[in-house]
């Protein structure tokens, strides 16, 4: 079990963590942020593996990510 | 202590040691690298760091490093050289760093000559480098009193966070004559709670002059402004010689001040009330002071090795009281007492009452 | 569960003003991640330079100057030397290390200052808006080379890494890229490794970084990755040409 949070205010929606993806379940949201972009969010949270790709890509520290088991 | 004799330069350096400058940074140019030979000796023995940088530029911008993180820090050159490093003097005063920079001036434009010229005082008083700023200028006109500036100067530095230059010529720079050297400084550990030390545990301390916002860049200037009213107030030097009575006062700086008091000297001797003003900050300049020494004078005389401009302050700060007029040599030529005094006797005849 | 990835303390919580997808903000985190786990965020001084990153200063939680344009490592010189038990580094754009601060660079390696240098290598003038840089490839359309670098007028791209490695001063120059997750990692292996250096006393290091400027590049982002893969790698190699340990 793993988990990504986005601080979603900070986005920028430039989709380099959806390129970095290796499941695919990160998609660019319908809706718009403060800064006028659509920002990241996963679409299935059950597939997410907790590899960090996307959090390791992103350019402005959006991402936090949890996995069972780490301390 | 008792007086030894040394070399303008030399005395530069070794006043720099007794006032806790434990860092220097620069770069050869004639003449005044006796200068930085003397602390690349001196330095390592006191623990300090002489470094011979790439270029002016990268000098001026160790120093601007140096002197972030609260070090006492001076760089040295002449004239070409310190042009090159109005960049990072600029930089320094926009970011309220204190240092020493030192020019022992020579002739210019351009390449110029090696031999003395005080054709830099513009530079040195009116900007030089971009931006709304001063230096504190102090122009000493002995060995004795390049120590007492030198010390003098570092203190005024951290005093009102500001970059000091010294300015001197090649002749002071070159001559030799007995000085006191005086008392070491001890510098007290923490008194820069601005300097970037690495942040242990406070908040963080930036070192920076810009302000994209126009709003914080007009506060920024203003905070300038006012440390330059304050030090205007506060801060000038000027040393009066027979001016009590005098007719004629000239007006000039650095060796050039010696020069004119032999002429006052000459003057004196054939009936002449004449006198010396010799400002010792050139920024602020002793405006009240030159007001007060030209109170008996009938005109005012002007003498420099450039082709006239500290004259323009002489002119400001009279604001059309007396007629000023000057006199100069450039090029290395200096002015001779016997000129000076010729050109005294001229002023005398043209406005004074003894004819 | 556990953290995995977060924010790193050694970056403020300053928002970063570079365009979506611009690699500054990957370099940054990384720094600032090496900073964290080698325990150095107390000791730093950060230089920040001038081009995109000036705002460097607000952005990592160290004690910070900002330098002129190019001058960085001659004010890490005066910072490192007045302050030996600091660690030092300077963060520059290929505009400023490799063109109007070339002399300043090369002489900081030469005198193998014990600094760390993070040289960010985008093939262009982002902040001024797209012009040529010293870096731009043979070819590379910019606002100041409209139809494409040509070396007959401008010149050839400089390798600096290449160049400064031959320098017995330098003792540790590395080039990476942060193009995929797995250079992300090797980038932050090298700037940890380069920071090692000058924790060690060793002396001089430099990371240089192949990066994006998507606006400038009139790319969007993802097509960005594609091109340092591409092209830019063509002609900037990746690897390390100087270890600390076949130094001097």
């Amino acid at each position: 079990m793993a988990k990504v949070s986005f601080r979603e205010e900070l986005c920028k929606g430039c989709e380099l963590c959806k390129q970095a993806c290796p499941k695919g379940i990160i998609e660019m949201g319908s809706h718009i942020n403060a800064m006028g972009y659509h920002p990241a969010q996963v679409t299935d949270m059950s597939k997410c593996i907790g590899c960090a790709f996307c959090a390791w890509m992103c350019p402005d520290v959006v991402i936090t990510v949890e996995k069972e088991g780490k301390a | 202590m008792s007086k030894v004799l040394m070399k303008g330069n030399e005395a530069i350096g070794e006043a720099a040691i007794k006032a806790g400058c434990r860092y220097f940074f620069g770069y050869p140019i004639t003449p005044q690298s006796e200068l930085p030979e003397y602390l690349s000796r001196r330095l390592p023995q006191v623990g300090g760091v002489y470094l011979q940088a790439e270029s002016e530029v990268a000098a001026i911008n160790m120093v601007y490093g140096a002197a972030s993180t609260g070090a006492r820090v001076m760089t040295s050159s002449s004239s070409p050289g310190i042009s090159l490093k109005q960049e990072g003097i600029s930089y320094l005063a926009g970011s309220e760093l204190p240092c020493v920079i030192v020019n022992i001036m020579r002739g210019g434009p351009g390449l110029g000559g090696i031999q003395p010229s005080q054709s830099d005082y513009f530079q040195a008083t009116k900007g030089g480098g971009h931006g709304d700023y001063r230096l504190l200028v102090l122009a000493p006109a002995s060995v004795q009193e390049i120590v007492d500036l030198v010390k003098e100067g570092f203190d005024l530095a951290e005093k009102y966070r500001i970059p000091v230059m010294i300015l001197g010529d090649g002749i002071l720079g070159q001559m030799m004559e007995p000085v006191d050297l005086g008392s070491e400084t001890t510098l007290e550990a923490g008194e820069k709670p601005w300097a970037v030390t690495g942040k242990m545990g406070r908040t963080k301390n930036i070192i920076n002059s810009l302000y994209l916002d126009p709003e914080k860049l007009e506060k920024h200037n203003r905070h300038l402004e006012k440390k330059y009213l304050e030090i205007k107030a506060k801060e000038t030097r000027s040393e009066l010689y027979q001016t009590s009575d005098a007719e004629i006062v000239v007006a000039a700086y650095g060796m050039i001040a010696r020069v004119a008091k032999a002429a006052v000297d000459m003057a004196r001797e054939e009936g002449i009330r004449a006198g010396v003003f010799r400002p010792i900050t050139l920024w602020p300049y002793p405006e009240k002071e030159l007001n007060q020494a030209a109170a008996q004078a009938k005109a005012v005389l002007t003498v420099e090795m450039s082709l006239g401009q500290m004259v323009e302050d002489v002119r400001l700060s009279l604001n059309g009281r007396l007629p000023v007029e000057f006199y100069g040599r450039v090029g290395g030529m200096v002015p001779t007492a016997r000129a000076v005094y010729e050109e005294i006797k001229r002023l005398a005849k043209t406005y004074g009452e003894v004819k | 569960m556990g953290v995995v990835f977060e924010r790193p303390k050694s970056l403020t919580q300053q928002k970063f003003h570079y365009c979506p997808g611009c690699h500054h903000g990957i370099i940054h985190r990384l720094v600032a991640e090496v900073l964290d786990e080698l325990g150095l965020q107390d000791r730093t001084i950060a230089i920040a330079s001038v081009g995109c990153s000036v705002f460097a200063y607000d952005y990592f939680d160290v004690d910070a100057i900002q330098a002129a344009h190019g001058r960085a490592p001659a004010v890490a010189t005066g910072v490192k030397r007045s302050r030996p038990e600091s660690i030092v580094f300077t963060y520059q754009g290929d505009g400023d290390l490799a063109s109007i601060g070339a002399a300043e660079i090369i002489h900081a390696a030469a005198r193998g200052e014990n600094i760390t240098v993070i040289f960010v290598n985008n093939a262009i003038y982002g902040m001024t808006g797209g012009q040529m840089a010293p870096t731009t490839l043979v070819g590379q359309e910019t606002t100041t080379s409209p139809q494409g670098r040509n070396p007959k007028n401008a010149g050839y791209p400089i390798r600096m890494s290449e160049m400064l490695a031959t320098l017995p001063g330098a003792s540790y120059i590395a080039r990476t890229s942060v193009h995929d997750p797995k250079h992300v990692r090797e980038t932050k292996k090298a700037i940890k490794e380069a920071f090692q250096v000058q924790v060690e006393g060793k002396g001089f290091s430099l990371v240089e970084v192949l990066s994006a400027c998507p606006t400038n590049w009139h790319m969007t982002p993802v097509e960005s990755l594609e091109w340092i893969k591409n092209e830019m790698i063509a002609y900037y190699p990746l690897g390390k040409f100087k270890s600390a340990e076949e130094a001097k």
